[in-house]
């Protein structure tokens, strides 16, 4: 009797599980449903909110982290005149320690749980990457990602909400190699690159113009402080100039380890490595005080630039940049590297424009795609926008550093990704001044 | 409660099994009342959980520590990528989670015979190297491994059965986040059943034995090289599995994300929890995860800059870890099983 009731007992409770389990679930799907007309992500009445992935914290911290307080000071800027279309841009900033599996957190964080509108200026090849098919996937504008990878450009299809900003890695190499064929001809030329993206694009541009002239290629892994193996080689190489596509540090540690090896060649530095401020502090740090005055170290040294930096104070776009940090900024003095947020944000505030008054996540791409090759901005040289490319700005021009300024030796050259030419700009953005009151109109 | 019931509770295998379903259930409904977001949360929640219950058997119950298994994370999640890494030819998602797990498993065998052969500190050390290591050779191999960029991972669709299940029980659509959750939460209750009927067994007491006093066990007649080669492999194949969940929720395998610090906050998450108990490391899995952006979110909210809310979170974990120490040493749940043992003796 026992054992039947108990059997009884455990067979109603299976039966009342599946019933209980069967009724709270829909027990099969309806017909499509209709779509419902949504308001646009992240924009409200008087806001947008957009955001980013910079390391705050962390090796790469140091520099990285003051873009987005650029960013920060020229929305505010932008918003304490009014806004765009009424509405105050606000800025999320997550950090990602340039870790790309905090990257994959915090972009979850930014689309899924702060809801922005879109990305702006992402920081980092290795981490954006983890995070780019996620955003195309969300159809997030992912726009101005703040690294010279060719993959936020070149393929319109596979990515077609991810705009690239700053001139890529292989146009910068052509421009340098093109460069370095006119005006050293008979130059023995050694490679010194970081081993990633960044030095085989930068190659892949350098090789198209010197492929004969190159007797020696260098890499570094980028971790590994201890250059002198690289170095040496070059040196044994008996290179007349070396063309580094490596970051800040290391054009700190190549100075440091010529010096030490007394191997004095012409550098050039591409973009990315060149800051005179940042490499000057660095000496010295590295050197343990030994080396005073950094910045005049680099003397003699060419690289090249694409945007008016904090050396030239008296161009108008430093002088509006001068008076929003001054105005908004978050303390500390005015840098290159806070410069490039403001920049980057400039031609967000450009886009948005564009995009009408009433910004939709579709809206904004095609207003880039349409408009983004007219954005008069601090760019030296016009942006690639297209249907077919997100390519960012198409140009530099090359330059010689001398007591922390950089003084041109050409004028701005444009060319593009493959078999373009390279050629003077003619489009006279160099020359673009800022609006008056500081910002675009679309 | 019935016979019945009991009988269950009395097993071994039928406890862990009935607790195992009850979690099933508690994941179910945590991760259907949930935003995506946290989903994408409690995805990590799960992969840290695997490689902290794996670490906890292997320094808890087994004594040796290591300080290496951010690196068998790294293996697991580069085999992931290499198997995924085509939308057509991918194979099935389950025969990629084992072929993570194996060679994890192989790799931690190797590496296990050699730790088998060093005590305490010289483990630390000879795991620390390889936790260095571990991410230069992609570096290296920069071809086949991606380099610095690493590996895309392409994850795979959510398949129509489970999609279905899914939609029938919950009337909710099953987005590729939450598929991935689901994912690392099977694997966890998966290897934690596995993992606490290991520790209730033979095998358990043997490891517990050498933890002890290993000349003791010796002379009991264990094999202490066996045994501990077994633990290091059977914690390896944990780090291994939950390397290829944290590939598929990252989807990404590159040596950025699998350096020192990862095998830290392991061992750090696991110290948390208390040391040899699986819920410890559930518990210290979940502060890894949650703490640093529910943190970061106050932090932002009481008006700090994004700088400092950022900085904010590092500091919190390190107090909480002090407080953890000082007022806990055993650890979470360590300290709080012996309160309760304390108040049990002492009606």
């Amino acid at each position: 009797m026992r054992t039947w009731s108990r059997r009884v007992a455990v067979f109603t409770s299976v039966l009342a599980a599946g019933a209980v389990l069967a009724a709270c679930g829909a027990g099969g799907r309806p017909d499509e449903g209709k779509d419902s007309t949504e308001d646009v992500v992240g924009v409200t009445e008087d806001t947008i909110k957009i955001g980013a992935h910079f390391p705050l914290t962390g090796v790469a911290a140091p520099g990285y982290s003051e873009i987005p307080s650029g960013h920060k000071a020229y929305y505010d800027y932008v918003n304490a005149n009014g806004g765009v279309h009424g509405r105050k841009i606000e800025f999320v900033v997550r950090d990602d320690a340039y870790n790309p599996t905090q990257t994959s957190q915090v972009t979850n964080e930014l689309v899924l749980k702060d809801r922005i509108f879109a990305m702006v200026g992402g920081l980092g090849t290795p981490t954006h990457s983890a995070v780019v098919d996620f955003l195309n996937g969300e159809k997030v504008p992912d726009l101005f990602v703040s690294s010279g990878s060719l993959q936020w450009g070149d393929d319109v299809e596979s990515k077609p909400q991810t705009f690239g900003w700053q001139p890529d890695y292989e146009t910068e190499g052509k421009i340098i190699g093109k460069w370095v064929s006119e005006n050293m001809p008979n130059a023995r030329v050694g490679l010194f690159l970081q081993d990633d993206d960044f030095g085989e694009d930068g190659e892949k541009g350098v090789r198209r113009y010197l492929g004969d002239q190159i007797v020696a290629t260098e890499r570094y892994t980028s971790g590994n402080t201890d250059v002198a193996p690289q170095v040496a080689a070059l040196q044994a190489a008996n290179v007349d100039i070396v063309l580094g596509f490596n970051t800040p540090s290391y054009t700190a540690l190549t100075q440091l380890t010529a010096n030490k090896l007394n191997f004095d060649p012409k550098w050039f530095y591409s973009n990315v490595g060149s800051d005179p401020e940042l490499v000057g502090s660095l000496l010295a740090r590295f050197s343990e005080g030994a080396v005073k005055d950094g910045s005049s170290l680099l003397d003699g040294v060419v690289t090249t630039e694409y945007i008016p930096g904090v050396d030239t104070p008296d161009d108008p776009w430093v002088k509006l940049w001068q008076e929003v940090w001054d105005k908004h900024g978050s303390g500390g003095k005015l840098t290159n590297y806070r410069v490039y947020g403001m920049s980057q944000a400039y031609t967000f505030v450009q886009a948005l424009q564009s995009a009408g008054p009433n910004p939709t996540r579709e809206g904004i791409v095609e207003a880039i795609e349409q408009a983004g090759k007219e954005f008069d901005g601090p760019a030296l040289a016009p942006f690639r926008y297209s249907e077919d490319s997100h390519m960012g700005i198409s140009g530099l021009r090359v330059s010689e550093l001398s007591g922390g300024k950089a003084n041109p030796l050409t004028p701005v050259l444009t060319t593009d990704i493959g078999d373009a030419p390279i050629v003077k700009d003619h489009s006279g953005a160099a020359s673009d001044a800022p609006p008056e009151d500081g910002i675009p109109t679309g | 409660m019935t016979a019945f019931a009991q009988r269950i509770w009395a097993s071994t295998l039928g406890r862990h099994l009935l607790l195992a379903g009850l979690g099933l259930v508690a994941v179910a409904l945590v991760l259907e009342n949930t935003s995506a977001f946290r989903n994408g949360q409690f995805a990590v929640m799960a992969y840290m959980g695997i490689a902290a219950g794996g670490l906890t058997v292997l320094t808890g119950l087994n004594g040796q520590l290591s300080l290496g298994h951010g690196a068998f994370m790294a293996i697991g999640a580069y085999t992931t990528a290499l198997l995924l890494d085509d939308y057509e030819s991918a194979p099935p998602l389950i025969l990629v989670l084992l072929a993570a797990t194996a060679v994890a498993l192989v790799i931690g065998a190797g590496v296990g015979v050699a730790a088998a052969r060093l005590h305490g500190p010289y483990i630390a050390g000879a795991t620390l190297a390889l936790a260095i290591a571990v991410p230069g050779i992609a570096l290296y191999f920069q071809g086949t491994l991606g380099g610095e960029q690493g590996l895309t991972v392409v994850v795979p669709d959510v398949p129509n059965w489970f999609a279905d299940a899914a939609y029938f029980i919950t009337a909710n659509d099953v987005s590729s986040s939450k598929y991935v959750a689901y994912i690392g939460w099977f694997s966890l209750i998966v290897s934690y059943v596995l993992l606490a009927n290991l520790s209730r067994s033979r095998v358990g007491r043997i490891w517990r034995a050498v933890r002890d006093d290993d000349v003791a066990a010796e002379i009991a007649g264990i094999n202490l090289g066996r045994a501990r080669v077994l633990a290091f492999v059977v914690s390896t194949a944990c780090a291994g599995l939950a390397g290829a969940v944290l590939a598929l929720a990252v989807r990404l395998a590159a040596p950025s994300g699998f350096m020192l610090t990862l095998s830290l906050a392991l061992l750090s998450a696991v110290v948390l929890g208390g040391l040899g108990s699986l819920l410890g490391a559930l518990i210290g899995a979940a502060l890894l995860t949650f703490l640093p952006q529910v943190v970061t979110s106050i932090g932002l909210d009481a008006g700090l800059t994004d700088l400092q809310a950022a900085e904010l979170a590092p500091l919190v974990y390190g107090l909480t870890t002090m407080l953890v120490v000082i007022l806990a040493p055993a650890g979470i749940v360590g300290t709080a099983r012996a309160a309760r043992r304390r108040r049990r003796s002492h009606p």
